[in-house]
């Protein structure tokens, strides 16, 4: 029987041991870029990301370039895509719940998400980008065709599936009897959608809009497809110009020395910032889910 | 104390700082079925759960007092080698799925990996089967998933199952409750079937399933045992007012 | 179809005021905006799938897919190598990641409440959130850089790293979903726990652990940034993980990005492929969630 205690001893270790090494990962993940990053971090310091220059010959690295990038597509991509991930929201959670049409947006759906990053920069390159230099020549702007814009806007169609599906979520949540008091007062679908259903489930959406966020600070391949590869402060929306992830893929293998650290910090920041999105977005999706739970009693 | 299968002496079960059992005295004889009813909470299914320490894998439960299979100290054996001792049968059906029946059956061998020839393990499935009165709905089925199986015939598989294993004891806790009349009835003509070579301990909340088929019953309320004694007396003359009040339906 | 029919008998009987006929305006106009928005969002989907057939499909033939890349200004090859690299990576991140996927995911379907299962799942959300580029950076650190040398086995270390939240997450549902009296009529036979977890809970649980372990596959197969500099890709072949490794992301991305339209051509065909391949793995998993699913 001292057999049996020593299996049991073993594999309570094991199983305790695989769960604890998924934090010790994370500590190491984090442990890693801090030190790796620190030969940047000492001469550059936190004003790394006000220098504007990122100049490898002068050894001036200055990561506002990139910043700005990030924030500009990231942002640009989540206000294009808004629009069309809450009206999928709304369109399977309130008016077509089941039923073919249904089934057949949220197989799409999926479809969407399922398709690599790299797919989309390969559209994007030969189909988008030829599009974009025509309206560009049109408003007399340098056509470059790739830019800031045109990564929002392919950054914007990859984001779409995951706020849609967590609004869709949030959306079919809602007690049935709060809509049915709306309507055995009289009103339209539209006026219970708009009174009732989106402000019960605006903490919901906006979550969902967080996660999506997180998911385009981060985006790598499509943007750095896109984006022209410019280290240089954009100077409008049609400008080429890099993101934090963009420039990371375009210069990391060949950096040495200051370049690489200063990569990583970059890299570090990154980091930093879709762990407090996605913490963000994760504890308030949970806190919705256990209140709907408690509504069911 | 030979002729007693099971001994329960002083026997006190705690969950957390709640005392559930107080100070339970009794003892089965050999071949007998042995009734435990009483209200919703008395602490009926604590106590058959004690009986093959299943209440301990609770976190938070205690017990102290004494309890004997055949003479043997059931808090002092490994919990395994008691439950490989005596089978138990749970309220709600539960064969195990992701096998066939005739896996099912020889369930307690295989998952502890004592092992027998083909032929040994054919005869322990077709025995078991006819015991529980299954053999002849299943037989030509016995590679096919459980599941298909309606409620009824899945208990008496679980029984099945325990029996396999030819234990000293054989615990069912409200073993008919999610089964419907006449899958009900069966099981309880089962039981009597199996009091031939089969030492039981029913807990059941049906005081009419009590009085059709067990020999002796245990009355407990509130965690006492109030009165103990053969069925047919205590179901007539009942000693205890408590006992008298519960049969007649004032409470429970 | 039953709400449709309240709210139209409830809207006739209490619709009253003189702006009945501009509600009911607006609700119409508000139901086409979402169905038109909805499905336009449908359309990038059509258009890539489509343009990925029409452009990939013609590339592909026997030679495409057996024959190693020419140097430019030779016609002919193929991508051989990113086809069997991408198999070598997938076959290599699950290997590394599925173990200690399973256990940890194991460990918080039995212990989900403690304070240390919250720290692990906490730090499942975060990883599964992490970029993949800074995996890709970390991969390199750890890696690369000590052995001065790019590689698969960086690659897939970088990739299981990747796979390791969606195993977790879909074996602690799948295990949290199967009732308490199964594993109780496992205990009551004599059976240890860790015997009832192996022999029982596991593989009942089978389909949904299955189900998550492909889903994570699809969608590390498709991966590049974080091959970029650990695999880093390689025109030749190599079957050694000690060495760079090619793969499909990467070569799609390597030929995108150049300047000849052969090397395009060839990105498309790639892309047919891995998209075939993701979508295949997706579906395979969904059909295995619902053909296995075990009924209590």
């Amino acid at each position: 029987m001292g057999r049996i205690d020593k299996s049991e001893k073993r594999f309570s270790a094991i199983i305790f041991l695989s769960g604890l090494f998924i934090v010790v990962l994370l500590l190491a993940i984090f442990t890693t870029l801090l030190i790796a990053s620190v030969p940047a971090i000492k001469v550059f310091g936190i004003g790394f990301f006000t220098g504007k220059a990122w100049d490898p010959s002068v050894e001036q690295f200055g990561a506002l370039p990139f910043l700005v990038g990030t924030l500009l597509t990231s942002f640009l991509a989540l206000i294009i895509s808004i629009p069309f991930s809450i009206s999928i929201s709304i369109f399977l959670g309130e008016y077509y719940k089941d039923g073919p049409i249904s089934a057949f947006l949220r197989s799409a759906i999926e479809v969407l998400a399922g398709i690599p990053s790299v797919i989309y920069g390969l559209w994007g390159l030969f189909l988008l980008m030829p599009i974009m230099r025509t309206i560009q020549t049109q408003l007399g702007v340098t056509p470059y065709g790739v830019g800031i814009f045109t990564s929002s806007l392919i950054l914007a169609i990859m984001i779409i599936p995951f706020s849609a599906s967590i609004g869709r979520e949030v959306v079919t949540l809602i007690p049935a009897d709060l809509k049915e008091a709306a309507y055995s007062l009289g009103a339209t679908r539209f006026e219970v959608i708009k009174n009732i259903i989106i402000p019960y489930a605006r903490s919901g959406i906006i979550a969902g809009i967080l996660l999506a966020l997180g998911r385009a600070i981060g985006e790598t391949m499509a943007v750095t497809m896109l984006i022209g590869n410019s280290n240089f402060l954009p100077k409008s929306l049609f400008s080429p110009a890099n993101t934090m992830a963009s420039v990371i893929a375009n210069e990391f293998a060949e950096a040495t020395g200051l370049v690489a650290s200063s990569l990583i910090y970059i890299a570090m920041v990154l980091f930093l910032v879709t762990m407090l999105v996605n913490i963000i977005g994760t504890y308030v999706i949970k806190k919705i889910a256990l209140e709907a739970s408690k509504e069911v009693t | 104390m030979e002729s007693s299968v099971l001994t329960v002496d002083n026997f006190c079960a705690y969950f957390g700082d709640n005392q559930i059992l107080k100070n339970i005295n009794l003892s089965t004889k050999n071949n007998v079925v042995t009734a435990l009813m009483g209200p919703s909470g008395c602490g009926k299914t604590t106590l058959i759960r004690c009986v093959n320490r299943m209440h301990e894998l609770i976190p938070g439960a205690k017990v102290s007092g004494n309890m004997h299979l055949r003479g043997d100290d059931i808090y002092s054996m490994e919990p395994i080698v008691l439950r490989r001792k005596i089978g138990m049968v749970f309220q709600k059906p539960n064969p195990f799925p992701m096998m066939s029946i005739y896996d099912n059956v020889i369930a307690g061998y295989k998952l502890n990996g004592i092992k027998m020839g083909r032929d040994e393990f054919d005869n322990i499935v077709e025995h078991s089967l006819r015991n529980a009165a299954l053999w002849e709905e299943v037989k030509d089925s016995l590679h096919r998933k459980g599941t298909f199986l309606s409620g009824g015939q899945q208990q008496r598989l679980c029984i099945a199952r325990a029996l396999a294993m030819n234990p000293e004891i054989l615990l069912l806790d409200e073993p008919t409750s999610a089964l419907d009349p006449k899958s009900t009835a069966h099981i309880e003509e089962l039981i009597v079937e199996l009091k031939k070579n089969v030492t039981m301990l029913l807990v059941t909340h049906n005081i009419a399933q009590a009085a059709r088929v067990s020999d002796f019953t245990a009355f407990i309320y509130l965690g006492e045992l109030v009165e103990f004694g053969p069925t047919e007396k205590m179901f007539t003359v009942p000693k205890d007012k408590r006992t008298e009040e519960y049969l007649t339906g004032k409470f429970g | 179809m039953k709400e449709a029919i309240i709210e139209r008998s409830v809207l006739e009987v209490n619709m009253t005021g003189n702006n009945a006929g501009w509600r009911l305006f607006k609700d119409m106009f508000f139901k086409g905006l979402i169905v038109l928005l909805a499905f336009i969002s449908m359309l990038p989907l059509l258009l890539i799938l489509y343009h990925i057939t029409i452009n990939g499909i013609s590339v592909i033939n026997w030679e495409f897919i057996s024959q190693l890349p020419r140097p430019i200004g030779e016609t002919g090859g193929g991508i051989y190598n990113s086809i069997i690299g991408s198999i070598m990576l997938i076959i290599l991140s699950s290997v590394l990641s599925v173990p200690f996927g399973i256990a940890a995911g194991i460990y918080l379907s039995e212990k989900s409440y403690g304070k240390i299962a919250q720290a692990i799942q906490l730090s499942v959300v975060v990883l599964q959130g992490t970029p993949s580029i800074v995996i890709g950076i970390i991969a390199y650190l750890w890696v690369v850089a000590p052995f001065q040398s790019f590689s698969a086995l960086s690659g897939g270390i970088a990739l299981s790293i990747m796979m390791l939240p969606v195993i977790i997450k879909s074996t602690e549902e799948t295990l949290k979903l199967i009732p308490y009296h199964l594993k109780e009529a496992s205990l009551a036979l004599g059976v240890p726990y860790y015997k009832t977890i192996l022999k029982v809970i596991l593989p009942t649980g089978l389909s949904g652990i299955l189900t998550g372990i492909l889903l994570s596959v699809a969608r590390i197969t498709g991966e590049t940034a974080p091959l970029l500099f650990t695999a880093f890709g390689n025109q030749f072949m190599n079957y050694s993980i000690l060495k760079p490794i090619d793969s499909l992301p990467y070569r799609i991305f390597y030929y995108a990005m150049s300047p000849y339209p052969e090397w395009h051509t060839f990105a498309w065909g790639a892309s047919f492929i891995l998209v075939v391949v993701v979508l295949s793995f997706n579906l395979i998993a969904r059909g295995i969630a619902i053909k296995w699913k075990v009924q209590f």
